[in-house]
């Protein structure tokens, strides 16, 4: 049990990133998110769980306003990043979404080649004043998202040449690339096989050293493995957040129990 | 017997052996469908495949070769000596023929009686009034050995029909009659139903397969006639177009090449722009509601028929641009000119490159907008830089599929770029296409076998290689694409 304490000193310590408050989205008469309150951390990883449909992705969506580009999603209540709504008709989504970053359930890269897939963002916001600069992050991002000595003699060929695990790897180095103080994942290995999970994971554990990285994941192993809180979503409520080992172990609420021990799927 | 009644007759010989087949199926189980190998029905069907099948197909060679048979009969009867200067044996024998198809009207509408048809041979120039009652005009006096020679044919022909109806009937029967004795429970039917659906759509498909070589073997045929008597050197280099009706004519493609790819330009310089960006704003942009409405209003433009187009360019278009722009700058005093019919042709093409762009880019996933929006990207960063990149394999296939419409396009052309052959940059000339000289050329007064008709073909072949040319580039692009982002 030592350990266990010992992680929840190291989340105690952070300070909250994202706190969102009273959020409803409904895609036209659907309400798919009710009511859901949670604060994500700074520098803490974060899962969502719960069964397929109950808002998981949505709510994840809403993180970067990303359900604007869905004509039908409507979103009420407030979420505040660093302290500013990032609903105010002030905030710039386009702004947002760089500062937020996102990876998606099925790896995406750009039929482009892998070096233009990571200089993708960082041109579109100005990140670099030269090619060098250019280079630079282009090498970087790609270290920090593990990539680096796989694809670092064929920056110039497409990054839809490459393997699964290789291709999810680069849209999270893709992701990285922009500097973002958020990270969110929409099942990120979902279309993986086991040894690309495990990098995956490997990979999200060192990302938390700098990012916020929030995760949804249908197994909960993962979410078991990576994540230091995680959320119960059902229905489109949230049903419980909390520490990832009490949520775990010791679940509050009999639908998180149910979900766990596999009576809900 | 008439063909629609043998072709009736074999297709109900052909259900009753589905009906009686589907039975024998049955009884040979007691009705349990278990024990048959396939489903009842398909044992029907096998009976009324070779009921029909090998009979039709028959029918069909035995028409296709019984003229030529006829023909070598009766040819020998006309008397070599007596085919008029001018002349020959193909024409003779082609009035014989419609003198005997005449024959055949007149006795059915009663105009004639089959028994004096022999008595006639005396008295043609009363058949050859008769004939013109039931509308078959002969062009010169009929000769009584081009006379006997008809009635020889009609009387062939009658003979061998007769033969070809008990024939075939007796095949079908025949291989209806087979196929039924070979049913057993274990009888593969179904797999006999999938061989004769298979066939069908084999021959479907070489039917359209084989009418594209015909076609391209006739143009071909009558290219080399025309390159018989004309140098082929100077049908692709010479640079001046001058027919003439006595001989000495001008050939040169250049000037019809030259007109055609002017206009051509002009008019993806309209379509390429204007198609592209509504087909982005459409895919990209607009609400369900714009686009529901914009998209159908688009596509009717695509039915206008190309001789409105045509009226169009003749009689807004062109005098718009005459008045406004050519004099006033001075370039020339034609209403038809290269930008008239290519801006027209343009309009023309709008809807075509911007459906079939919008089809592209509506197939781009999902997935490649939500990375890039998800990076922070704008919309038009993100059409810019991975909608079109994404979807330019398809975009550059519609556009050469725009240039090989617009290469072909006539109507247009006809009534908009004006019949003058010209060598010039100034787009408010008249110039003239290769298909506006390709209908002049065919429909002049001039002799079908002289080089004036003929180069109509030698005009049709190049502009077709120019179109193939362009749909195997179109192809090796989309293909380039493919292997750099599969
Ligand atoms: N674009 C959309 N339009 C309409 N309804 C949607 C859309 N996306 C999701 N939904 C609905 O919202 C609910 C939650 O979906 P989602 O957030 O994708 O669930 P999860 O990611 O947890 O599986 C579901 O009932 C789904 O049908
Ligand atoms: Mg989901």
């Amino acid at each position: 049990m030592d350990d266990l304490r010992g992680i929840e000193r190291a989340i105690e310590m952070q300070e909250t990133k994202i706190a969102a408050k009273g959020v409803d989205v409904f895609y036209g008469d659907t309400h798919a998110i009710k009511d859901v309150n949670v604060e994500i951390a700074e520098k803490t990883v974060t899962a969502f769980i719960g069964p397929s449909g109950c808002g998981k992705s949505t709510f994840l969506r809403c993180l970067n306003r990303m359900n604007d580009t869905i004509d039908v999603a409507r979103v009420s209540g407030s979420i505040m990043l660093d302290g500013e709504d990032i609903y105010d008709p002030k905030v710039d989504p386009v702004q947002l979404r760089a500062k937020v970053g996102m990876v998606f359930q099925k790896p995406n890269p750009f039929p482009k080649s892998i070096y233009d897939n990571i200089a993708y963002g960082p041109r579109i916001h100005g990140l670099a004043s030269g090619k060098a600069e250019l280079d630079e992050i282009v090498e970087k991002s790609l270290r920090r998202g593990a990539i680096w000595e796989e694809v670092k003699d064929r920056l110039d060929q497409p990054g839809t040449g490459l393997s699964g695990g290789q291709q999810q790897r680069l849209c999270i180095a893709r992701a990285i690339a922009t500097e973002p103080e958020v990270l969110l994942m929409d099942e990120p290995c979902s279309a993986l096989d086991p040894i690309a999970t495990a990098q995956v994971e490997e990979l999200i554990d060192e990302l938390r050293q700098n990012y916020s990285v929030v995760i949804v994941t249908h197994s909960m192993q993962q979410a078991a493995r990576v994540s230091q809180k995680t959320a119960f979503f059902h229905l489109g409520d949230l049903v419980e957040f909390g520490e990832t080992a009490t949520i775990f172990t010791n679940p509050v609420d009999s639908r998180t129990e149910s979900y766990i021990t596999g009576r809900i799927g | 017997m008439a063909i629609w009644l043998l072709v009736l007759i074999v297709l109900a010989m052909g259900f009753a052996g589905f009906v009686l087949g589907r039975k024998r199926a049955l009884n040979a189980v007691g009705g349990n469908i278990r024990n048959l190998h396939s489903l009842p029905s398909y044992y029907g069907q096998t009976v009324f495949i070779f009921a029909i099948v090998p009979a039709f197909l028959l029918m069909i060679c035995w028409l296709i070769l019984e003229p030529f048979y006829i023909e070598s009969r009766v040819s020998g009867m006309i008397d070599p000596t007596e085919i008029a200067d001018g002349s020959s044996t193909s024409l003779v024998m082609s009035d014989v023929r419609r003198i005997s198809s005449g024959l055949d009207t007149a006795v059915d509408r009663g105009v004639l009686r089959e028994g004096d048809l022999d008595g006639m041979r005396n008295d043609l120039d009363t058949l050859r009034a008769r004939l013109g009652d039931v509308g078959v005009a002969v062009g010169s006096d009929i000769k009584q050995s081009v006379f006997l020679a008809a009635q020889e044919y009609r009387s062939i022909g009658a003979t061998l029909r007769g033969v070809m109806s008990g024939v075939v009937l007796l095949l079908s029967i025949a291989a209806a009659a087979w196929a039924f004795l070979r049913l057993t429970p274990e009888f593969r039917a179904r797999n006999v139903t999938e061989a004769a659906i298979k066939v069908l759509l084999i021959l479907a498909s070489s039917v359209a397969v084989m009418t594209t070589i015909g076609i391209v073997m006739s143009l071909i045929f009558e290219t080399s006639n025309f390159f018989k008597m004309y140098p082929l050197s100077e049908f692709l280099f010479s640079t001046t177009w001058n027919p003439q009706f006595r001989g000495g004519s001008d050939l040169g493609i250049l000037p019809l090449l030259w007109g055609t790819l002017y206009v051509s330009f002009v008019a993806l310089l309209v379509a390429v722009p204007v198609g592209l960006f509504s087909a982005i704003y459409l895919a990209e942009y607009a609400t369900k509601r714009v686009r529901t409405f914009a998209k159908p209003v688009i596509e009717i433009l695509a039915g206008i028929p190309t001789i409105v187009y045509g009226l169009f360019a003749l009689i807004t278009v062109g005098p718009l641009l005459r008045d406004y722009f050519a004099q006033p700058l001075g370039l020339g005093a034609s209403s038809s000119s290269v930008m008239t019919a290519g801006l027209v042709m343009g309009i023309m093409l709008i809807p075509f490159v911007s459906s079939l762009s919008d089809d592209i880019i509506n197939a781009v996933p999902q997935s490649m907008r939500d990375g890039s929006y998800g990076l922070g990207a704008t919309q038009s960063e993100t059409v810019r830089q991975v909608i079109i990149p994404a979807a330019l394999p398809g975009i550059i296939g519609a556009i050469l599929l725009a240039a090989s419409r617009a290469i072909g396009e006539t109507m247009i052309v006809v009534l908009g770029a004006g019949a003058a052959a010209k060598l010039s940059l100034n787009p408010f000339e008249a110039m003239t296409t290769i298909t506006v000289k390709i209908v002049s050329q065919l429909t002049g007064d001039t002799e079908f076998a002289s080089p004036e008709t003929l180069v109509a073909f030698a005009l049709g072949l190049s502009l077709f290689v120019v179109t193939l040319g362009l749909n195997v580039l179109a192809l090796w692009i989309v293909r380039r694409y493919r292997e750099q982002y599969e």
